[in-house]
């Protein structure tokens, strides 16, 4: 496979995980803004942190008003990271890649452009996000799905799951991350209605608040969702989910090329570490020190993986 | 149905009426079929048609359109219909064009006899930005020089047939003559079962035996083909990208190519690999930074040399872009008589040069009755269309033709023959051209029975091109008997 095939289609996933992950951050946000306990300034605040958009809409912004945060994570110019600017990203590579990828698949990416770009033309976000929201959702899912369905278990398939892991696996840490803080222990607020609303919004905001509630029967406790959401080879989004998935990707490629490269010893070395992790060293250590290390080492293990499989010259 | 005539159907000749009401024997079959089918049953498949293509993303891009990035080429969803003899008379002109084309480049980039025989001025090649000097006594493999042609015809009677343009740089549209079959296909599975239709879908497994066939010499096993694109950005990516995927065989852009150990190789995850066969989709132009132009960010440094030493094929080979100079198209019946000994079977329409003065004068006291084109021009633009044209549009470009005689040539405006469209009011009359495509192997001439039937979708205008909003139609052959 060309280089830049493996790299156009780490990156269609990429995107494409991007997508739908901004999509449940907008959603979360949105149901914040609605419950009122307080002002939703601070949650779309926290929306933008996670999505690594923050400091980019603070220089032509100056609050966190509802609106303009919606606009900005929908179609920001100068928002890298915009539902736009990723789906388009998605479909650029998906069309570098068009002949690595089947009719299904192919067509499921281009509608759900054309679709998102209707909803944009029509500014039905405007009137109705959560519907727009869903749609997005159903449209991802329709994508994942054919590739599911569709795809040939070889180098291709491969490459493009490895993408959407590592995005995944960022994503996660992110959501833990800019809210370490009312997970930690501590006396003054412990159990505080509005903690239990911080609390639903991480878990939305990786789709496993339904998960969450089915394991632990309605009682939410911050140390469980620490490790919930890194530990839990169950939950799909979490971190420990992702590795093991990057290691039997990485391992099938190996097999498939006959050729083991230094990605492999990078990714084994970052669950190895992730295992070696409980919630106690991590809380004891640092919460906040340790998704600071865990989105670095994702980040290195992403441009080894570029390096090894030369995807660009 | 009801065929909305145009006033002068007594001059334009209709593909399905001929000049009169009379059905054509092409069409009877068809037109029998079409008077059962409901108009509001081929109105919802024309719709139909059009969302499937943008599914698909069967698109191309304009140049300079910022807000139509990708547009939809408009579909036609009634055939345009050829019947077996008038297609044998057809493929026998074109690969007598085609043979003369391949031997007249081998001669200008070897002795060069035609010029030195006066038949051509040696001026007009030699000083032409589209020679390439560096071909000069190059041997492409099997000495073929366009492994690929689309020839432009036109028609305007029962055996009028003209070639407009030979197309022998890097044709496209092949994409859409087989998705506009697969779309007919689709939408009408019954007319195909009633109508003998001609297939044309085994042209990817025809080009890539043309390809594999032009291998270099010291290739053995079977060869490794790529189809070299500018990138997601060119017009034609979706066709690029099509056929590539259609023959099986990579899809490349400049930044996966690089040079080594005497070989064209591209970057796969498992290291550099050879190719020996480029289908190019990119200019000579650029090509090789190294070679031709030093800005080309497209192409691949050094891979003329490699060319040049035999360790690579390109198709269509470098240089070949001269043939589809629009000055050197008037000298096409010399050179078919040059090379073949025989009298051209397709006509040339008339041509005046404007860089000869007695011409120039003729084609600037006419300019309202004439077409004019740039000798380089292609794809529509910089074109004048005589008649179409408002009075400013014709001093405009009285302006620019005399500051600049040489850059165009002048034709009559041809009644381009009609064949009937869908309309929301009904069948109408609208001008069509043809487009066969050509492949050429060391030893066979292939012409796909169909082509690419371009069609102007405005009432009475003459231009098909695609960039100017012009549509297209399926277009049948009908086998023999």
């Amino acid at each position: 496979m060309l280089g830049r095939t493996a790299s156009g289609l780490f990156w269609m996933m990429r995107y494409l995980e991007r997508f739908e992950n901004t999509a449940r951050l907008i959603d979360a946000g949105f149901r914040m803004s609605l419950t009122r306990v307080r002002t939703p300034a601070g949650e779309w605040e926290s929306v933008l942190t996670t999505a690594g958009t923050r400091d980019a809409y603070l220089q032509n912004h100056d609050g966190f008003r509802t609106r303009e945060v919606i606009d900005f994570l929908f179609t920001g110019d100068d928002n890298p990271s915009s539902l736009l600017n990723s789906i388009k990203g998605a479909r650029e590579n998906a069309r570098m890649t068009r002949t690595a990828l089947t009719r299904d698949v192919w067509e499921a990416i281009n509608e759900t452009w054309l679709q998102f770009k209707q909803n944009l033309a029509e500014k039905a976000y405007q009137s109705d996000v959560q519907d727009v929201l869903s749609s997005i959702r159903q449209q991802s899912a329709l994508v994942r799905g054919s590739i599911s369905a569709t795809m040939l278990r070889n180098d291709i398939y491969r490459f493009a799951q490895l993408g959407a892991l590592i995005e995944r696996a960022d994503n996660t840490a992110r959501i833990l991350d800019t809210k370490y803080y009312v997970l930690l222990p501590s006396s003054a607020s412990v159990g505080s209605s509005l903690d239990r609303i911080q609390w639903e919004m991480i878990l939305r905001s990786a789709s496993a608040e339904r998960s969450f509630h089915w394991l632990n029967g309605g009682e939410v406790n911050p140390s469980e969702i620490i490790e919930f959401l890194i530990h839990d080879v169950r939950l799909p989004r979490s971190i420990a989910y992702c590795y093991d998935e990057i290691i039997q990707t990485l391992g099938e490629l190996e097999t498939e090329y006959d050729r083991r490269t230094p990605a492999h010893d990078l990714a084994a070395d970052h669950e190895a570490h992730l295992t070696g992790s409980t919630r106690d060293t991590i809380i004891g250590s640092g919460l906040h020190e340790f998704l600071v290390d865990f989105i670095a080492r994702n980040e290195a293990l992403s441009r080894q993986i570029e390096e090894d499989y030369r995807f660009s010259g | 149905m009801f065929y909305l005539g145009m006033p002068d159907r007594s001059e334009v000749f209709d593909e399905m009426y001929g000049f009169g009401d009379d059905l054509r024997p092409a069409y009877k079959g068809y037109s029998e079929l079409l008077s059962n089918i409901d108009p509001a049953h081929l109105k919802r498949q024309s719709d139909k048609a059009e969302a499937f293509f943008r599914r698909t993303g069967i698109t191309f891009n304009v140049y300079g359109d910022a807000d139509a990035e990708e547009r939809l080429i408009p579909f036609d969803i009634l055939p345009r219909i050829i019947d077996a003899k008038e297609w044998r008379t057809l493929t026998k002109g074109i690969e007598q064009r085609v043979k003369a084309l391949n031997a007249f480049l081998h001669d200008i980039y070897h002795r060069q006899e035609i010029l030195r025989a006066g038949r051509v001025p040696a001026s007009l090649i030699l000083e032409n930005e589209a020679f390439l000097g560096q071909m000069v006594g190059v041997n492409p493999p099997g000495d073929i020089y366009t492994h690929i042609v689309g020839t432009d015809l036109v028609r305007t009677g029962p055996d009028e047939f003209f070639v407009l343009e030979d197309n022998a740089r890097t044709p496209s549209g092949v994409s859409y003559m087989l998705e506009n079959r697969e779309t007919m296909l689709k939408m009408f599975p019954d007319l195909f079962s009633s109508v003998g239709v001609e297939t044309v879908s085994d042209y990817p497994s025809l080009l890539r035996k043309a390809l594999a066939a032009a291998a270099p010499q010291g290739c053995d096993g079977k060869p490794t083909i790529a189809v070299l694109t500018p990138g997601i950005h060119n017009s034609a990516y979706y066709e690029h990208a099509f056929l590539a995927d259609q023959m099986g065989v990579q899809l490349v852009e400049g930044q996966d190519l690089k040079i080594a150990d005497g070989r064209v190789c591209m970057r796969t995850t498992c290291g550099f690999q050879p190719i020996d066969v480029i289908y190019r989709r990119v200019d000579d132009e650029f090509l090789d930074p190294l070679n031709f132009n030093p800005n080309s960010l497209l192409g691949v440094p050094g891979i003329f040399d490699i060319y040049r030493a035999g360790g690579v094929t390109i198709a269509n080979a470098p240089g070949t872009g001269i043939s589809d100079d629009k000055a050197l198209y008037s000298y096409m019946p010399d050179i078919i008589e040059f090379y073949t000994g025989q009298k051209p079977l397709l006509k040339n329409v008339e041509t005046w040069r404007c860089s000869d003065p007695s011409s120039l004068k003729y084609v600037l006291d006419n300019l309202p009755e004439l077409v004019v084109k740039e000798v380089h021009g292609s794809g529509g633009y910089g074109m004048l269309v005589g008649p179409a044209a408002s009075q400013a549009e014709i001093e405009t470009f009285r302006a620019k033709l005399t500051a600049n005689p040489a850059n165009y040539i002048a034709q009559p405006t041809l009644a381009l023959s009609t064949v009937p469209v869908f309309t929301d009011a009904g069948l109408a009359p609208r001008h069509v051209d043809l487009r066969p495509f050509v492949l050429v192997s060391p030893n066979a001439i292939d012409v796909v029975p169909g082509g690419l039937t371009r069609v102007a979708m405005k009432e009475g205008s003459l231009v098909v091109n695609s960039s100017q909003g012009g549509g297209t139609k399926d277009t049948w052959v009908l086998s023999d008997g």
